[in-house]
C-alpha cells in the first residue's frame, strides 16, 4: 500500500449527518469484481440526474473542488453495509482523508485498510473546517490540520498511524504471528465445519 | 472479576494482546458471498496465498441471485460474471459452496444457523453487516469489510479493537404476542438509542422479554443491532438455541457434550459490569412502522407523521434529516400512519425471512386477496425455507391471494438482482434499511414486520395489525 504522509488540499464542505453506504455507492455499482474504477459512481443519486447528467447544485460537481482530497462531512459517515466499496469509491474519486465528528464503526476500519485517513474532531471544530476556503495542509507524523494562521491537532491510534505512514500489509504482518496463531490452533477448541 | 458474555467469547480468541495496540482474535466461522470476495480472492492470487482454514469456511450465493425461475439464463451480465467469479475462486481454494441450484442455498444469516454451522460461543465473521444476525446464537458475530475477508481468508483471524458492552434490557410482556413482534421491539429500541448509539459497542439483549422469544425471533433483533451502529449483537444461548441446532445436517458429532459447557459458560456473571444500559418495557410496544430515511425515524401504527421540529427536538442536524427525509418519502406532518396508502410489499430478508415470519404472514393472509392497487412479494429466505413453507402449503395461501412466491436471496432488501422498486414507489418492507434508494433509486421503504406487511398488502395501506388477530 501506498505510504501515507501529507496532504495539502482545499476542503470540500459536505455538511451532512448520517451518510449511509447506499449513498456512498448505490448498489447497482457493486458488481465489478476489482477495487478501481468505482469512483465514478460515488454518490450517484445525489450527483446526477435521472439522465445521467451531472446535477449543478451537488457540491462534488463544482469544479472549484475538483481536486480536493478531504472531505469534511458530518455525524456518523459511512452508516450501513459493511461494503468496502465506499471506501474504495472515495479513494478512486480522489479523498484520501474524511474528516468528520463521528464514523460508523465498520466504514471506520474500512478507511485504514485502504489508506484513507478518517479523522474524529469535534463538532465545532468540524463546523470551523467546513467553512475553510483556502488550502489546508495536514501532516499525518505531527498529527496537525494547519490553514491560515490556525492549526487544529487530532488523535489517531499510534499503531494505526505507524501502518499508515509505512504503508505496511496487514497480512504480511500477521504472518509473521504464524507461531502464535498455530499455538492457538493447537491449544484451543476449535470446531471444523466438514 | 465478573465477565459479560462477550468478554468470555473475546478472551477465549485472544491470540495475541499486547499494550495498546488492537488484539488478534481468532475467528471460527468464516461465510462467504458473492459480491464482497472477488477482491479478497484476487489478493490471494497475486500474493500466491492459500486459504488457511477451508474447514472453518463456507461459501453461497445469495446478493444477486435471481428470484425468478432460476432454470432461465440470467439476464443481468455483471451479476451473471460475479456468481462465475465465486464458483471459480471456490474451485480453485478449496471452499464448500452452496451454489445456485444447491438445496442449501439461502441467505448467508439465514443458512448459517439452519445448517448447525453457527455456534453460541464463537467467533464468525462474513463481508455483511448483518452477520450480527448470529449473535442470536451467543455467538460474537459482525460484518467485514473486503480487506478484512482476505485477511480472515489467509491467516483465520482479525486485529480489532475491544469494543465496549451495551446491555439492552428489555422486560414485560407484549400485549398481543402475535401482533407486536421481535421487529416492534428492535425498531422501538433504535427509535430510542438513534442510528449510532451502539456505536463502539456489542449488544446483549437480556430479559424477560428476550428469553421469551423464539430463536427466530432473536434473530430478527440481533440482525438489526447494525442499523443502532453496532457491529454486534448478542443473547445468551438457553435450551431453545441448544435445541435449535441440534439435528441440523453441520452439527458437530460431540454435540452434546458441547451444550453442556456452553451451559456452564455461556452468560454474562450476574452482577457483571456493561459499559452502558438501557431498559425498556415491552407492554407498551404497539406495532412500529417506518416513515423517514433511517431506522430510528419510526413511529407507533396508531401515531402520525412527525413534523421535523418534534422529531428533532432541539438538534438542528436531525430537524434538517427528518425534513429531506419526509420530501424523499413525500409524506406530509400530522397524517396518520394508517392513511398511507402503499403500492408494493416485499416479505423477505436476512431480517424477516424465515418459516416462522412466513407462517405468521400466511396467517394474516388466508383467505384473503392483496389489495388491486398492490404488487406483493414472498422471497423466502433459503431454498430450505421454501420447501418447508411449501410442505406446509404457505405457498398455496399467498398464490390465492395473488402474491408472488420466488426462489430465495437477499432479493429486494438491496435491490443488487431485478427486484427493486420503480422511482416513487411505496413498499411496506419486512428487510432492515430505509436509505434513499435502497430498494430502487427513489422508491420509498415503510419497514414493518411480516404481519403488518401482510395485512397492509390487503388493505392497500397500513393497519393495526392488532385489530386482525
Amino acid at each position: 500500500m501506498e505510504p501515507f504522509s501529507k496532504v495539502t488540499s482545499k476542503i470540500t464542505p459536505f455538511d451532512k449527518a448520517n451518510v449511509d453506504t447506499d449513498q456512498i455507492i448505490p448498489k447497482q455499482f457493486l458488481k465489478l469484481i476489482t477495487k478501481s474504477g468505482f469512483g465514478k459512481f460515488l454518490f450517484y443519486d445525489w450527483r446526477f440526474d435521472q439522465n445521467g447528467n451531472p446535477k449543478n447544485d451537488f457540491v462534488l460537481n463544482n469544479p472549484v473542488y475538483q481536486n480536493s482530497q478531504i472531505l469534511v462531512t458530518n455525524e456518523n459517515f459511512g452508516c450501513g453495509s459493511s461494503r468496502e466499496h465506499a471506501v474504495w469509491a472515495l479513494k478512486d474519486f480522489g479523498f484520501r482523508v474524511i474528516i468528520a465528528p463521528s464514523f460508523a464503526d465498520i466504514f471506520f476500519s474500512n478507511c485504514f485498510k485502504n489508506g484513507v485517513l478518517p479523522i474524529i474532531l469535534d463538532v465545532t471544530q468540524v463546523e470551523k473546517l467546513l467553512k475553510v476556503q483556502d488550502s489546508v495542509e495536514l501532516d499525518l507524523n505531527s498529527q496537525k490540520i494547519t490553514f491560515g494562521n490556525e492549526s487544529i491537532t487530532f488523535e489517531i491510534d499510534s499503531h494505526r498511524k505507524t501502518r499508515l505512514l509505512e504503508g505496511l500489509d496487514d497480512i504480511d504482518l500477521t504472518l509473521k504471528e504464524n507461531k502464535n496463531i498455530e499455538n492457538f490452533e493447537n491449544n484451543s477448541n476449535i470446531i471444523p465445519i466438514f | 472479576m465478573t465477565e459479560t458474555l462477550f468478554e468470555k467469547i473475546w478472551n477465549s480468541h485472544v491470540v495475541v494482546e499486547r499494550e495498546n495496540e488492537p488484539s488478534l482474535i481468532y475467528i471460527d466461522r468464516h461465510l462467504v458471498h458473492e459480491v464482497t470476495s472477488p477482491q479478497a480472492f484476487d489478493g490471494l492470487r497475486l500474493n500466491n496465498r492459500k486459504v488457511r482454514r477451508p474447514d472453518l469456511t463456507i461459501a453461497t450465493i445469495d446478493h444477486n441471485v435471481p428470484t425468478t425461475d432460476r432454470s432461465l439464463p440470467m439476464i443481468d451480465e455483471t451479476s451473471s460474471t460475479q456468481i462465475k467469479t465465486l464458483e471459480q475462486n471456490c474451485k480453485d481454494f478449496g471452499i464448500k459452496l452452496f451454489g445456485i441450484n444447491d438445496p442449501n442455498q439461502g441467505i448467508v444469516h439465514v443458512i448459517g444457523p439452519q445448517l448447525g454451522i453457527t455456534l453460541p460461543g464463537s467467533t464468525i465473521v462474513c463481508g455483511d453487516s448483518h452477520t450480527s444476525t448470529q449473535g442470536a446464537f451467543g455467538a460474537f458475530a459482525f460484518g467485514i469489510g473486503t480487506s478484512e475477508v482476505e485477511h480472515t481468508l489467509a491467516t483465520q483471524t482479525l486485529w480489532l479493537e475491544k469494543p465496549k458492552t451495551f446491555e439492552i434490557l428489555a422486560n414485560g410482556q407484549r400485549k398481543n404476542s402475535f401482533a407486536v413482534t421481535s421487529k416492534d421491539i428492535i425498531l422501538s429500541i433504535i427509535k430510542k438509542i438513534g442510528t449510532d448509539g451502539g456505536t463502539g459497542h456489542v449488544l446483549e439483549y437480556r430479559g424477560n422479554a428476550i428469553s421469551d422469544l423464539s430463536m427466530e425471533q432473536r434473530m430478527t433483533i440481533c440482525n438489526m443491532s447494525i442499523e443502532a451502529g453496532s457491529r454486534a449483537g448478542l443473547i445468551a444461548p438457553d435450551s431453545k438455541t441448544f435445541d435449535y441446532i441440534n439435528n441440523r445436517e453441520y452439527t458437530p458429532e460431540n454435540y452434546d457434550n458441547l451444550v453442556d459447557t456452553w451451559k456452564e459458560n455461556l452468560m454474562s456473571d450476574p452482577n457483571s459490569k456493561f459499559d452502558k444500559s438501557f431498559t425498556i418495557n415491552v407492554e407498551k410496544i404497539e406495532p412500529q412502522v417506518s416513515w423517514g430515511t433511517n431506522p430510528a425515524m419510526v413511529s407507533d401504527v396508531t401515531g402520525t407523521i412527525p413534523t421535523p421540529e418534534d422529531y428533532g427536538k432541539n438538534n438542528e442536524i436531525q430537524v434538517e434529516s427528518a425534513k429531506k427525509a419526509l420530501a424523499y418519502m413525500n409524506l406530509e406532518p400530522e397524517t396518520p400512519i394508517v392513511e398511507i396508502p402503499i403500492d408494493r410489499v416485499f416479505i423477505g430478508s436476512c431480517t424477516n425471512a424465515r418459516l416462522e415470519d412466513l407462517k405468521d404472514a400466511a396467517e394474516i393472509v388466508k383467505g384473503k386477496k392483496v389489495n388491486s392497487n398492490v404488487n406483493a412479494m414472498v422471497v423466502p429466505g433459503s431454498q430450505m425455507v421454501k420447501h418447508e413453507a411449501e410442505k406446509l402449503g404457505l405457498d398455496k395461501i399467498f398464490k390465492d391471494a395473488n402474491f408472488e412466491w420466488r426462489e430465495s436471496g437477499c432479493s429486494m432488501c438491496l435491490g443488487m438482482n431485478p427486484d427493486i422498486l420503480k422511482p416513487g414507489e411505496r413498499c411496506a418492507s419486512t428487510s432492515n434499511r430505509n436509505f434513499e434508494g435502497r430498494q430502487g433509486s427513489g422508491g420509498r421503504t415503510h419497514l414493518v414486520s411480516p404481519v403488518m406487511a401482510a395485512a397492509s398488502a390487503i388493505s392497500g395501506h397500513f393497519v393495526d395489525v392488532r385489530e386482525w388477530c
